[in-house]
């Protein structure tokens, strides 16, 4: 048992991997669902579902800072408010989903506000919404990564407001 | 083999994105659960449900017929890791009589990123993949029993 306790490589000394790998998108999907019908077996109501999958978007989003920032920029990590945006919407999106976000406006009212948006999220394709639940959004996942991403590079202070917009835009 | 993979024009996505949903997920179902035993279950539940669905998908992208025997169904379970998963499982350890077999899979996506803690580590994290091939194999007419033998995350994986 030792033994192989020592030669066992841990997850630390293996190279870091490009991240160019790919799985079906069928695959995905199917799992997506699934995370999204196991949520809904431990909720009661849309917003409750809505909560657990935010949850587990920002559980996603915690572990890409770490990933994205020691792969694409040398674990500098980013502190200014907008190029941390631009980095989410082009790098992080373009990884993730392929391409690029559609567009990052900022608000006329308010100068801490900012959307990010998306006509056609990846985690939407597949989900035709019940009619009984038209409130439910599955985008609100992605909502989570985004908002994970955000707070974990410490923009904490300035983004509440950013944050919680961005959910409603999707 | 790479002919093989552009044949069925599937669409891909990044793998991270999946390897770390399916974390989530994971670590969300431990937090529910506790016992891992039951996590285990659980996991493999939610492959039989993905299972059932995925041969659809399966048989109308290839356009395959029925299995003459069970060597022919052990091909085309690989053929579908390829167009899934991205990657080529061995065939081997065939039992005497023909009736079972494993796959051993050299690297797995699911893994990528992944570390079991010393209290999990009776955890089987991919048991997810064992639910998918007995669910997808159910809805054609081959009740099987799938299970890992060995894990990566402990060392070497098969099913």
């Amino acid at each position: 048992m030792s033994l192989t306790g020592r030669t066992r490589l841990s997850i630390l000394d293996k190279p870091l991997s490009r991240g160019k790998g790919e799985v079906s998108l069928s695959c995905f999907a199917l799992l997506f669902s699934e995370v999204v019908q196991y949520c809904q077996n431990k909720s009661q109501t849309v917003p409750e579902l809505q909560n657990k999958l935010h949850e587990l978007g920002q559980k996603v989003g915690v572990k890409l800072i770490d990933l994205y920032f020691v792969r694409e920029r040398n674990c500098k990590r980013e502190i200014k408010l907008l190029n941390i945006l631009l980095f989410v919407k082009s790098t992080l999106w373009k990884a993730l989903f392929g391409r690029e976000a559609d567009k990052l406006e900022h608000s006329n009212d308010d100068e801490n506000t900012y959307y990010l948006m998306e006509k056609d999220p990846l985690v939407n394709k597949f989900i035709s919404v019940p009619r009984d639940k038209s409130s439910l959004n599955c985008a609100v996942f992605i909502a989570g990564i985004v908002e994970a991403v955000l707070t974990g590079t410490d923009l904490r202070p300035k983004l509440p407001p950013t944050g919680t917009k961005e959910q409603h835009i999707w | 083999m790479s002919r093989s993979t552009t044949r069925f024009d599937t669409k891909k996505v990044n793998s991270e994105l999946v390897t770390l949903t399916y974390g989530a997920l994971v670590a969300q179902i431990i937090k529910d659960l506790e016992n891992t035993d039951d996590v285990s279950k659980q996991l493999e539940r939610l492959g039989y449900n993905m299972g059932i669905r995925l041969i659809e998908d399966f048989l109308a992208k290839t356009g395959t017929g029925r299995c003459l025997d069970l060597k022919d169904t052990a091909d085309k379970i690989q053929t579908a890791f390829r167009m899934y998963l991205g990657v080529q499982p061995n065939v081997a350890n065939w039992s005497a009589a023909g009736d079972e077999f494993s796959f051993v899979l050299d690297s797995n996506p699911l893994t990528d990123l992944v570390e079991l803690p010393e209290d999990l580590k009776g955890l089987k994290y991919c048991n997810i993949i064992c639910g998918v091939i007995r669910g997808a194999l159910e809805m054609v007419q081959l009740d099987v029993q799938s299970w890992i033998v060995q894990d990566q995350l402990k060392r070497g994986s098969k099913h």
